[in-house]
Order: C-alpha cells, then structure tokens, then sequence
C-alpha cells in the first residue's frame, strides 16, 4: 500500500460534510426527542393501566415501535422516500434525511424513555398519588425528574445512533462525514479520505458521550 | 373518623383469585391512634391501602371523615387525599428533590404560593427537627431522619388522618421509639386521627389506644390494647403478644414455672394488675392477713402507652382454706385472678 498522503485531502470539502453531519444530527436529535418523549410517556402509562382500552392502545403502539425498529434503517430510508418528499418537498440533500433519521430513532428513544421512567421507585409514585397528585402531575413532577439521570443516559445513546445513521444516508445524497468516507474513502480508494472522516466521527461520538455521563453523573441524586 | 364497611378485596382474574380482606368492618374514632397488627399476608396492607383507594376494594364503602370515598369521582377523590396523610416502611421520598422540596410536594400540588409554602415547611421542619437539614438528599440521610421527613411531608397539607404503613418496620429499635414519640407527640398536639399497621405488638403497646388483631383477610378481635393485651381470646393475639415478651414472660417461660417441683396443695395462680394499683403494696398486705406464703414464678411490670399494668404468676403455699381467702380478698380488691395450676 502506498504512503498515505494527507495533503491531497480537500478540506472545505471536509468541512461542508462535517457541517451537514452536525445540521443531520442537530435536527435529527431535536425531533426524536420531540416526539419520543411523550411517546415514551405514553407508553409507560398505557402499560401501568387497568382500563382494557388503554392496554390494547399499548399493545398496538408496542407493536408498531417493534416493527419500525427491527427495519434496517437503509431500508426504511428508501421506503420513506415518498413521504420524505411529502412532508419537506425533496427527498435527498440534509433535509431529505431528517424524516427518515427521525422516525428511525424516535421509536428507539421512546423505548428508551419507557425503561427509564420504569426505573422509578414504584413506592415514590404511589406515595404521590396517595398525596392526592394526578396522573399529569405525577408525569411532571415525580416520574421525569426523578428517571433524569436515565433520560439523560438514553439521550446520550440515541444521539450517538443518531451520529451512525447519518452515515447512511449518502444513500439519499444526504452527505455528511459518513457519505464522505464512503463515496471517497471506500469505493474511490482514497483512505485518506475516510480516515480523517472516520476520525472526525470518532470525536463528536467521544464528546457527545462525555457529555451526556457528565450530566448523568450531575443529575444522580442516589 | 374512618369507617370501613364490609370490606371485601380480591386479587387475579378468573383463573387465580386471591381473597385479600373479606366482609371487614373498621370503625376509627376522631383523635385516638387505632393499631392494626398482623403477621405478613394477613391483608394488613391491603388494608391500609384501602382507606385512601390506593387499592380499590372489590365490594364495600370507604368513609373518611363522613365522605363515602369509594363514591366519589376521580377529581373529588384527589381533593379528600389531600386531607389523608400517608407514611410508609420505605418511606418513599423524591430522591431527585431536597428535604425542603420534599416537604413541600403536597403543597406544590395545589399551587401554594412560595412564601406561604416556605412558612408551613419551616414549621414542619422545625416540629420534626430537621432544620438543619433542609437542602439535603434523601440519599444523605438515615433511615429515621428519612421517616421524620415523610412525617413532615404527610402533615404539609394540614390532614385530618394519617395513615402509617409499617412505618417504623425499616428502622432500628432506638430510632423505632423516637418516630412513635413523635406520632403520639402530634396526635396530641393536632388531635391528629392515626391509623397504624404493624406486626410489632411493641408498637401497638407503645402508643396505641385501641388496637384491632387481622388474620386471613378478616378482623379476628378488637378493642382497648389493655384489654386486648392482658386478656388475649384469639390465638392469633396471643402469639403476638408471647413473641415480643421476653422468654421468662412468655408462654415458655409459664411452662418452665409450672413444671417446677412444688407441693402438692400449693397453688399456682396469675394475677393480672392495672392502672395505680400496679404500684400499690396488694399482694403482701393480703397475705398477711391470710397468712399463707408465696413464690413468685414470673412476673412483669411495665406501661401500655402511659397505663402501668403488671403480671404474675405466683404459687400460694398454706391449707385450702387459707388459699381461698386469699384469691377471694385479691379480687375484693379488684385484681384479675385467674388459678392455672
């Protein structure tokens, strides 16, 4: 193999792709968590009810969230191409890659959400309820600052899934890191290429997961 | 104050039924600290959680200071817990929120203002001594000082019952009589109505002033703890209360005394004493008159709740008649005599 040369590297290049990785991630996040939250929510109370209609309601949204996430994600980029052009005009570049990143993740992050409020001391939430708190209410002020430190936790771990998918969705021409280490790195030999990008990758990983055990470690009140 | 009537609970569905309490009646008057003991399984907890619908009973109502719980909507029923206070074995504190915030949850719940909030936790902080406390953890405290702050936090919405659920069953003896001194301290300040399970006869005799004995999922004898306590009729009671005597005092200890050797025409008698004659010299003035002798087998004196009563189990020596005297003067004297022997 010859020398690696670092200098045929075009870094505007590199830093387009490192901005539309950081845009596809931002937005990304910011919707999975927008919608996953209250997902997660809503699923950890349909499972804790006694109403039969509620428990068919979760049985139905577990249902769903199983299937989203046993898609391989390149697949479910391609399925979603006609809704993708639906709901934001275009179904390639950055902004075609948001729906599919979203609706991918959300599903995960609401898992995630419903194993961490299912964390919380059962006792906690009945003492609330004996106090004479709503289900609202127990929502707001018991089940989510007290599961903080796991919704952190599954922040953390969804927007580091998030940084993996963005990677595929060179498919849609979405670019980014991912899409540059692919198209240059591997299918046109340039290593170079896909080492720095790889790299690049490696350390917003390593920051966003330094991060979120920052604020994990912050928020644990045990 | 609190009435159950015909409390039935039942668990599972079609394939596995559970019965929990069947047909219970419960009647807890304003201001006295009532007990309920039993052993693990007895339907104490699905009891106690009853009264506020924490656990919904299957058939019967639930009256709380003359509202019919059980038929209120969901709304109407938030606003009568707010007006029952609830401590339990884990205590159950907000492990994200200080001792402060903890205190104030109930108060939050219905939008107290700040400063009306911060002058009603002052004052509960101050009532359970935790004042040094206030921006602490849960995490940061022990077991009683975790029980104090649930105590503080139960009596922020001003209730009219407390409920406690084993709450001194996590704590060791020492902080055990410190948290129901505390309980007996605010049942005499606020006139506050406690409701009390436990499995712990030391509890009931501490602080109780009525006690109720369940078993299998029904209550099986109630009335005053004295007489609940110094006259047991169910098997049930007496097991509790033979457990938390000492070895001597206990059933086990009677059985050693009785199997001493003794002469044949002595008598082996229990005398059971209660009130200000727990102190008074009875026994000796007695049988000087009688002149017969005695040994004493086992005995105890001690308090239930501020009540001294004692009990013992002597053996009189001397003739029959002389004997008979002396049992018939005992109870001129009004002391509980009861021949064993």
């Amino acid at each position: 193999m010859d020398q690696l040369d670092f200098s045929k590297i075009d870094w505007s290049e590199m830093a387009t792709a490192s901005g539309d990785t950081l845009q596809m991630m931002g937005f990304s996040t910011l919707f999975t968590f927008l919608i996953g939250l209250p997902l997660g929510i809503l699923l950890y109370i349909f499972s804790k009810s006694n109403a039969p209609v509620l428990i068919w309601i979760y049985r139905v949204l577990s249902f769903i969230v199983n299937i989203v996430r046993s898609v391989p994600f390149i697949i479910l980029i391609i399925a979603l191409i006609p809704f993708t052009r639906m709901i934001m005009g275009v179904s390639s570049g950055v902004e075609g890659t948001i729906p599919p990143l979203v609706i991918g993740a959300a599903p995960f992050f609401a898992r995630l959400v419903e194993t961490a409020l299912r964390e919380v001391d059962r006792g906690v939430i009945e003492a609330s309820y004996a106090m004479g708190a709503s289900t609202a209410q127990v929502v707001r002020k018991v089940l989510l600052p007290e599961s903080l430190p796991g919704l952190i936790a599954g922040m953390t771990i969804t927007a580091v899934t998030l940084v993996s998918y963005t990677a595929m969705s060179g498919m849609i021409g979405g670019g980014g890191l991912g899409d540059l280490a692919i198209r240059y790195g591997y299918y046109r030999y340039e290593t170079e290429v896909m080492i720095i990008s790889v790299f690049f990758m490696v350390v917003l990983v390593q920051v966003l997961q330094m991060l979120g055990d920052r604020l994990v470690i912050y928020f644990t009140r045990k | 104050m609190i009435e159950l009537k015909q409390i039935t609970k039942i668990y599972g569905n079609k394939k596995k039924r559970t019965t929990a309490l069947s047909g219970l009646n419960l009647k807890v008057e304003k201001g006295e600290i009532f007990g309920v003991i039993g052993h693990s399984g007895a339907g104490k907890s699905t009891l106690i959680r009853c009264i506020n619908l924490l656990e919904r009973p299957s058939e019967g109502e639930v009256w709380v200071g003359g509202i019919e719980l059980t038929g209120l909507g969901k709304r109407e029923l938030q606003q009568q817990r707010r007006k029952i206070g609830m401590i339990f074995q884990h205590f159950n504190l907000l492990s994200s929120a200080t001792v402060y915030d903890n205190v104030a949850f109930p108060l939050t719940l219905i939008g107290t203002p700040k400063n009306q909030i911060r002058k009603k936790v002052d004052e509960l902080l101050s009532l359970v001594g935790l004042e040094d406390h206030r921006s602490k953890y849960p995490a940061q405290l022990s077991g009683g000082q975790k029980q104090r702050v649930g105590i503080a936090r139960a009596l922020a919405s001003d209730p009219d019952v407390l409920l406690c659920d084993e709450a001194t069953s996590a704590l060791d003896p020492q902080t055990t009589d410190s948290i129901l001194k505390l309980l007996l301290d605010i049942n005499k300040r606020f006139g506050l109505t406690i409701l009390l399970i436990t499995h712990e006869m030391h509890v009931i005799q501490s602080i109780c002033d009525r006690v109720a004995v369940i078993h299998e999922g029904g209550i099986v004898e109630e009335g005053p703890v004295t007489e609940v306590f110094l006259k047991p009729q169910h098997t049930v009671t007496r097991e509790f209360i033979n457990r938390d005597a000492s070895g001597a005092e206990g059933e086990e200890g009677l059985r050693l005394a009785a199997s001493v050797p003794r002469p044949t025409w002595a008598k082996l008698v229990r005398i059971t004493f209660l009130g200000a004659k727990t102190y008074e010299s009875v026994l000796s003035q007695v049988v000087r008159e009688t002149g017969v002798h005695f040994a004493i087998l086992q005995g105890t004196i001690s308090t239930i709740k501020d009540v001294p009563y004692g009990k013992l189990t002597v053996s009189f020596e001397g003739d029959s008649g002389q004997v008979e005297q002396t049992l018939a003067l005992l109870k001129e004297r009004e002391l509980d005599v009861e021949v064993i022997g």
